[in-house]
């Protein structure tokens, strides 16, 4: 049976098996926590506590500073020891809440008590949610309770749970989707509440079946919910191309997924938004992936928000050989880390330690015009040209030729023959072009 | 952690596929028709021509593109097999008993004058052999078309039916035992080749399909034997058409990045063929057609870019 997806896109190696098997683990952090005030898309947080304060589990340590912002708790209960700029995963400095754990994990009042949701009105569902801090996990980091309040909710037809996965190596996703599968349908029906004429869809693709299975057996007798099987290919996951294949509907850069009548959250998102409505838990964890071959043993674990990727390291037991590459994130769309000595966020998914850089052995060649990159372009574009165009600077061909469209998954770059940088040359002009379009 | 980590953008892997792997691919699709051109011309006529000017063609090609880098001071890459290529296939472009020093200044001319002076490898503007073999058409117009088939010497199967002074065999046509140059005369092979292109996605089917479609249409409506599909068969078994059409004409350098531009560059091929072959003065008319239409790949992107995701129907293009 052929399953629904988009056109375009490439079948890197997968990687999965190193750690689809293994149990999520909870993982207690020994260290300082640090907190990002700047862990979202939008305004930094402001931090609402000062040195020597003491601060409990789920604490609001930093308050939303804008429409588009998130707040920040405490993942500990403990002594702040600083409020200071601290180098972020990307070689950045920000304002960082620095607390020192003090082991005990007090919580605040209700923390993980239960809560019935369908007492809330829609209004307190979504402060709730603003409240957490939550916001997109799959990478974006766009506060959720801005993508929970559209301006027709009364237009939403699908709200799509997001458990393609489709990058490589990752498999928090999948983990969760088989040891919680409760979690995931108890925050779609919270996110259902507030579309009355919606109807929830967990989108999986078909290298998942487990997955698939026990999300089937969990959306047994939800009328509203259903498991939508996707095809295979990156990137499946992707916001425009994951609705593609679930609705059929398509969007451009200039559209909202609420304009084609959709919400998308991410499997992690959808079970923050659970923990948070009706378990009084903010956003304070997340699960990661440790993997790749220069891991002793890959691990699925479930982490404190602020532990330091280097504590973490050793809950994977360590290298086993010096890696070359480490990577936030997966190896299509993920970031190379030079210092493990940064704090995980909201948007870590995994810890991704290669002991041999692909990208280092390959020296880029002329391109030969073959046209691979059009061919797996999901955006329909023609990355061959605009490579051109971007390296000379000609940022005015470079949005004729539909630059702006292009989302920097990194299929051209993985498909190229020549080995040519193509997504980072994009990278670079997309910034140049968004940056000369604010000034105007 | 001491030791140093590797920073690079993203994506973090790479694809197996290489400029080297794609280009001995085509060199392997080309062995078929490269063995049966060797048989057919050297082994049955007992005449060692054939053979040495397929050696002969690649060997100075990708001389000719050692000297020229090192000469230079270029990046060397002739391991990347595209001088082979090239040199390959000119040398099954050629009459098996052309004249070996004019093939080796035709591989000069399309490695040198049509490949490294406009920049090398992915520049040229125009298919580097069909380059050359047009440049020796008109420099040695007697020697390109003298054809010779088992010790005899006559014209090619497309020219005795547009003079009639024959009528070829269509069996002979599609194997190939029949006179031509020396790698276009089978038909199964070249198809043997052009399937294996087909299969490991090298190339496309838009290019060839629409190329050899547009042709036979061209063929039935301007070709003034009716719907005579045994004229029609031997139209498209005959001449360069289907080396050109699998081989030439996809050449990724020369030809349209944008799948409308691949499209519209087999059609406006398979029109130029039908025109050449049926209004003009010689039999042949794949090579002329291609590299006409090779100098409009410009032309056929600019107005062939896609519709981006989403933006279908959309007017404004903002």
């Amino acid at each position: 049976m052929s399953q629904a997806t988009f056109r375009g896109g490439v079948h890197p190696y997968e990687g999965k098996e190193l750690s689809s098997e293994l149990p999520i683990k909870t993982v207690m952090p020994k260290g300082d926590l640090i907190f990002p005030m700047a862990q979202h898309i939008g305004a930094p947080a402001a931090p609402v506590v000062a040195k020597g304060d003491k601060v409990l589990v789920g604490q609001k340590i930093g308050e939303a500073s804008g429409f588009i912002s998130a707040n920040i708790c405490s993942s500990v209960s403990g002594t702040v020891k600083a409020v200071e700029p601290r180098m972020l995963l990307n070689g950045s400095t920000a304002t960082c809440v620095v607390i020192e754990n003090d082991g005990e994990y007090t919580g605040i009042d209700g923390l993980g008590q239960d809560r019935d949701y369908t007492k809330l009105s829609n209004d307190e569902i979504r402060e709730i949610v603003k409240e957490a801090g939550i916001v997109g996990m799959g990478g974006a980091g766009f506060p959720t309770n801005v993508k929970l309040a559209p301006k027709q909710p009364d237009q939403i037809d699908y709200v799509l749970v997001n458990g393609a996965e489709c990058e490589p190596y990752l498999t928090s996703d999948y983990r969760q989707m088989l040891e919680c599968p409760e979690e995931i349908v108890g925050g779609l029906k919270v996110i259902l509440k507030l579309f009355d004429k919606a109807k929830g869809l967990i989108c999986i693709e078909d290298n998942k079946p487990e997955a698939i299975a026990k999300m089937e057996a969990a959306v047994s007798g939800e009328n509203r919910i259903a498991v939508k099987v996707l095809k295979t290919k990156y990137p499946q996951g992707g916001e425009r191309t994951l609705i593609s294949a679930a609705t059929g509907r398509k969007i451009y850069s200039a559209k909202l997924p609420a304009d084609a009548g959709c919400i998308v959250d991410n499997i992690s998102t959808v079970i923050a938004i659970y923990r948070a409505v009706c378990k009084q838990t903010p956003l304070i964890t997340r699960v990661m992936t440790l993997t790749g071959d220069a891991f002793q043993t890959p691990v699925n674990v479930d982490v404190r928000l602020g532990c330091s990727h280097a504590e973490l390291v050793e809950e994977g037991g360590g290298f086993k050989q010096n890696p070359a590459k480490i990577i936030s994130g997966g190896p299509m769309m993920g970031f190379a880390m030079f210092d493990l000595n940064v704090p995980v966020t909201k948007t870590s998914s995994s810890i991704l330690a290669m002991t041999e850089d692909e990208v280092a052995q390959n020296e880029p060649t002329p391109c030969i015009r073959c046209g691979r990159c059009v061919t797996v372009c999901p955006g329909n574009l023609v990355p061959q040209k605009m490579a051109e165009a971007a390296m000379n600077n000609d940022y005015d061909t470079f949005v004729s030729l539909n630059g702006m469209e292009c989302y920097e998954c990194g299929s051209c770059t993985y498909a190229c023959p020549a080995k040519r940088p193509l997504t980072q040359t994009f990278k670079q002009a997309r910034q140049h072009v968004a940056a000369q379009r604010r000034k105007k | 952690m001491s030791n140093l980590l590797n920073i690079s953008s993203s994506p973090h892997v790479r694809d197996k596929s290489s400029t080297k792997s794609i280009m001995w691919d085509v060199f392997l699709a080309l062995m078929p028709a490269t063995i049966f051109g060797i048989y057919n011309f050297s082994v049955r006529a007992k005449d060692i021509n054939a053979v040495l000017l397929i050696v002969v063609c690649i060997a100075t090609c990708v001389l000719t593109e050692y000297i020229w880098q090192k000469a230079m001071k270029l990046p060397l890459t002739v391991s990347d097999g595209s001088a082979a290529l090239t040199g390959l296939l000119l040398a099954l472009n050629l009459s098996s008993t052309f004249p070996v020093w004019m093939a080796i200044l035709g591989s000069v001319f399309a490695i040198l004058i049509v490949k490294q002076l406009f920049g090398g490898l992915g520049q040229n503007f125009m298919n580097p052999a069909l380059g050359a073999r047009c440049f020796l058409m008109v420099s040695f117009a007697g020697q390109m078309t003298s054809f010779t088939y088992d010790g005899v010497t006559g014209a090619t199967p497309l020219a005795m039916i547009k003079n009639g002074s024959g009528d070829p065999q269509l069996i002979d046509m599609f194997l190939g035992t029949i006179g031509g140059t020396i790698g276009e005369t089978s038909t199964l092979a070249l198809l043997i080749g052009a399937a294996y292109l087909l299969y490991r996605k090298i190339i496309s089917w838009k290019i060839p399909v629409c190329y050899i479609v547009t042709f036979a249409v061209f063929a039935l409506l301007f070709g003034g034997h009716g719907a005579d599909m045994g004229y029609l068969a031997k139209e498209l078994c005959g001449g360069g058409l289907i080396l050109g059409a699998f081989f030439m004409a996809t050449d990724y350098v020369t030809s349209p990045i944008t799948p409308k531009g691949q499209i519209v560059f087999g059609i406006l091929l398979g029109i130029l063929t039908g025109v050449f072959r049926i209004f003009g003065a010689s039999a042949e008319g794949v090579s002329y057609a291609i590299i006409i239409c090779n100098l409009l790949v410009p032309l056929i992107e600019r107005v062939t870019i896609p519709v981006p995701f989403g933006k279908e129907g959309i007017k404004d293009g903002k």
